[in-house]
Parts: C-alpha cells; sequence; structure tokens
C-alpha cells in the first residue's frame, strides 16, 4: 500500500514537473514531427505501404531514445539522493516507467495521427490492431529504455552510451513490433497476430521483472 | 592428474571429433551432402559460447551481492571468452552458407538475431569501458549483463522460430531430428559439444588467471 501512494505522488510529481516546463514533450514532438517532414520529403516516390510501416518505427524509437533517455540523465546528483531518501527504489523505477508509458502513448498517438495526415496512402485498413502494436510499442519501449538510461546516467557519459546498450536490446521488440504492425497493414484477420501480442506482453513482463530485481542495486550508490 | 582430467578430455574429444568428423561417413541429403559435418564443428561452437555466456551471468549475480573483484573478473572473461565462440559461431555458418545458400551472408534471420546477440556482448565490452571507476563498473557491467541475458535468449531461441529461415530446423528444412536418425552423427556431434564447452571453459579459466596476474602486478 506504501508502494502504491509513493507511486503515485512521484508520478504526480514527474507531471507537475513536466506540465510547468513542457520542456520534453514539446521538444520530442517538434523531433517527430520535423523527421516524418523530412522522411515525407526525401522519400516521397516511394510508394510501398510496408516501408512506411519500418520508416515509422524507426522514428519512433529514435524519437523514444530521445524521450525516455530524459527521465534519469536529466536529473542531477542532488535531485537523485533527495529521491532515494524519500522513497524505495521499486517505488521510483515503476513510477518512471508508468510516466514514461503514458508520455509515450501522447507522443506515439499524436506521431500516427501526423503520420496518417502527411502519407494519405498509409492509413492502415485495420486501425485498432495497428494501435496495438503502437500501445504496445510505447509500453515496450519505456519498460526498456527506463532501465538503460538508469545504466547509462550512473556510467556518467549520457547520450552515445544510452545508444549503444539499448540498441542491441530493443532489437527484437522492434522486430515483434513491426511484424504485428505489417499485419495490421495487411488487414489481416486478429488471430495471426495474437502469438505477437503475447510474445511482446512476455517480453514486457521479463523486462519489468529484470528491471525491478536489478534496479535496488544500481540505485545504491 | 585430479584436476586436469578434463583438459585431457576436451582436448582429446576435440581432437577425435575433428578427424572422426572428417572421415567417418555422414548421410547423403540433397543440397547439403558433404556439407552436413559443419554440424560439428558450427554447433558446438553455439553451445560453448551458451555455457560461457551463462557463466559470466552466474559471476555477475554473484558479484551483485559479494562486490568482489574476483566474480567481477571471472564475468568479464566468460564473456570475452564466449564472444569468441560466438565470433567463430558465425563464421563457420557463413562458410557453410556460401557452399549451400551461394553467400556468406544472406541476411537470414538466424544470421541476423545471432550477429545482433553478439552485438550486445560488444554493448557491455563498452559499457566497461566507459567507466573508470572499478566498483561502480563491476556493478553496472553485471546489471547490464543479467538484464541483456533474457534478451540473448530471446534473440537466438524465440524469435528465429516466428521467422521464416533456411537455416536447418526452421521451416521444413531437416534438422536435428533427422540428423539424429544416423546413430553415426550422434557418435561425432555429442563428444563435440562436451568437447568444446570443455575447450571454452579452460580457454575462460586461462583468460581469468591471466587478468588477475596482471591485477597482482599492476598493484605491486
Amino acid at each position: 500500500m506504501q508502494l502504491a501512494k509513493e507511486v503515485k505522488y512521484l508520478i504526480h510529481k514527474e507531471i507537475l514537473l513536466e506540465w510547468r516546463s513542457k520542456y520534453t514533450i514539446n521538444g520530442v514532438l517538434l523531433y517527430v514531427v520535423s523527421t516524418i517532414f523530412t522522411c515525407y520529403l526525401s522519400f516521397v516516390s516511394l510508394g510501398d505501404k510496408l516501408t512506411w510501416n519500418a520508416l515509422f518505427w524507426v522514428i519512433m524509437l529514435f524519437a523514444s531514445i530521445n524521450g525516455v533517455s530524459k527521465s534519469f540523465l536529466q536529473e542531477n546528483k542532488g535531485q537523485q539522493l533527495y529521491s532515494y531518501i524519500l522513497a524505495s527504489p521499486a517505488a521510483i523505477l515503476i513510477s518512471k516507467t508508468i510516466y514514461n508509458t503514458l508520455l509515450m502513448l501522447v507522443l506515439t498517438t499524436i506521431a500516427l495521427g501526423f503520420y496518417a495526415l502527411v502519407f494519405d496512402t498509409f492509413t492502415p485498413p485495420d486501425l485498432g490492431m495497428y494501435y496495438i502494436a503502437v500501445i504496445l510499442g510505447a509500453i515496450s519501449f519505456s519498460t526498456v529504455f527506463t532501465m538503460v538510461s538508469a545504466i547509462s546516467s550512473k556510467a556518467g557519459n549520457g547520450g552515445m552510451l544510452m545508444a549503444i546498450l539499448s540498441f542491441p536490446i530493443i532489437i527484437p521488440v522492434l522486430i515483434l513490433l513491426i511484424k504485428l504492425a505489417k499485419n495490421a497493414v495487411d488487414g489481416l484477420p486478429w488471430e495471426n497476430s495474437l502469438d505477437d501480442i503475447g510474445m511482446l506482453v512476455i517480453v514486457n513482463v521479463m523486462t519489468v521483472a529484470a528491471s525491478l530485481l536489478l534496479f535496488p542495486y544500481l540505485w545504491r550508490d | 592428474m585430479r584436476k586436469t582430467w578434463w583438459k585431457i578430455l576436451g582436448a582429446v574429444l576435440v581432437i577425435y571429433t575433428t578427424i572422426a568428423g572428417l572421415l567417418l561417413g555422414v548421410p547423403h541429403l540433397a543440397i547439403l551432402n558433404e556439407t552436413i559435418r559443419n554440424l560439428y564443428f558450427h554447433v558446438p561452437m553455439w553451445f560453448a559460447m551458451i555455457v560461457l555466456f551463462s557463466i559470466s551471468v552466474f559471476y555477475s549475480v554473484k558479484s551483485l551481492s559479494s562486490k568482489s573483484e574476483i566474480d567481477d573478473l571471472k564475468a568479464v572473461e566468460s564473456v570475452n571468452a564466449g564472444i569468441i565462440f560466438g565470433v567463430l559461431g558465425l563464421i563457420t555458418g557463413a562458410i557453410w552458407a556460401k557452399y549451400t545458400w551461394g553467400q556468406f551472408w544472406s541476411f537470414d534471420p538466424k544470421q541476423n538475431f545471432a550477429a545482433i546477440s553478439i552485438l550486445l556482448y560488444f554493448a557491455y565490452l563498452i559499457l566497461r569501458n566507459a567507466i573508470d571507476e572499478e566498483q561502480k563498473r563491476a556493478k553496472l557491467s553485471a546489471i547490464y549483463n543479467i538484464f541483456a541475458f533474457p534478451m540473448m535468449v530471446v534473440l537466438l531461441f524465440v524469435l528465429p522460430r516466428l521467422k521464416d529461415s533456411l537455416h536447418p530446423g526452421n521451416g521444413g528444412n531437416p534438422g536435428f531430428n533427422s540428423y539424429d536418425l544416423d546413430s553415426r552423427m550422434r557418435m561425432v556431434f555429442y563428444p563435440a559439444c562436451l568437447g568444446w564447452i570443455l575447450i571454452g571453459y579452460w580457454v575462460y579459466t586461462i583468460r581469468f588467471r591471466i587478468r588477475t596476474l596482471e591485477n597482482k602486478h599492476q598493484q605491486n
């Protein structure tokens, strides 16, 4: 019960901080929109839906690395020490993950809308299925990147290490996501995608369990 | 003798399987023909790699609780030895693929996922290089190692099954089961796996001993 209270409070704190500056959400949003626009201008002759689908996920991957890596990297030593005294490590990790998931959900939803607007040929026939892929993508990106950003923030040199450490871990998830989204673009029946959804859920549960076990060691300095 | 019997066993097994693997009879299957002998050299590399990476995760877990430098060194040296076997596995696979699929690297899912899982461990080594402070390095790299291990298992054992691959054992291509029908191959394949795992473990213990000696030398 104590944990739930702490998590709720910490999420509230994160949202409040973000709401005051609106730096991360606006920054990443501008990043996504300008990347989509650049891609549109450079790939305009490509008519293949599957290429657009892969491109969407690559854009989302880079946007979420930029968005989620903020969560630990932007906090300074004093802030971390302060929250270390106040809350349990599990509460901090859970709250960061949930907050990042919310952030990514908002971001991916807007990006998907903008993507569908810019590439009017893209709109997948099975939008519900595609949106499930987007939600699962938001969750898995935030679970993996939250932990990796914690590791790289402790290691001391942020950006490059974050990319090196997270890419090999996220590639299997990304492949599953692209496959699931491709099913939606092709308009396959839902039964075909259940395996992939289950696999993604299992990978996420595994990641969260490993993070919860390991984070206390990481947090204690 | 009591301490070194497994080293002798490993060496004898590897020599035996190299000779027997090249000389003994094999079943003649279409396309594969004589390249089927690569089973004795390619597959044991992966087994040795998995064993070494598992050892590394074991010592990473141990070093998180014990905080001893020895456990950390064991973890990193088993990764170093494991990477050698992973790269050898990729090379033997690529040479085999040249003669059966026509190309060294054809972006087959199995090849890609194996390469990515080795990238994971290169990332682990880069993470180690990025941190100067020894205790912190031990802690952070142990955490990353444990965090990455389940992903490697997914990459190597789960994802390739979901994709169409030309690799034996996938998508209707002959795999273990049809080889196993032939007891001649089993006579060579199982000793080869055991032998290469033992050799891999030996390489790891030697690397670990060199590292501890170097550390001692630096401290004096």
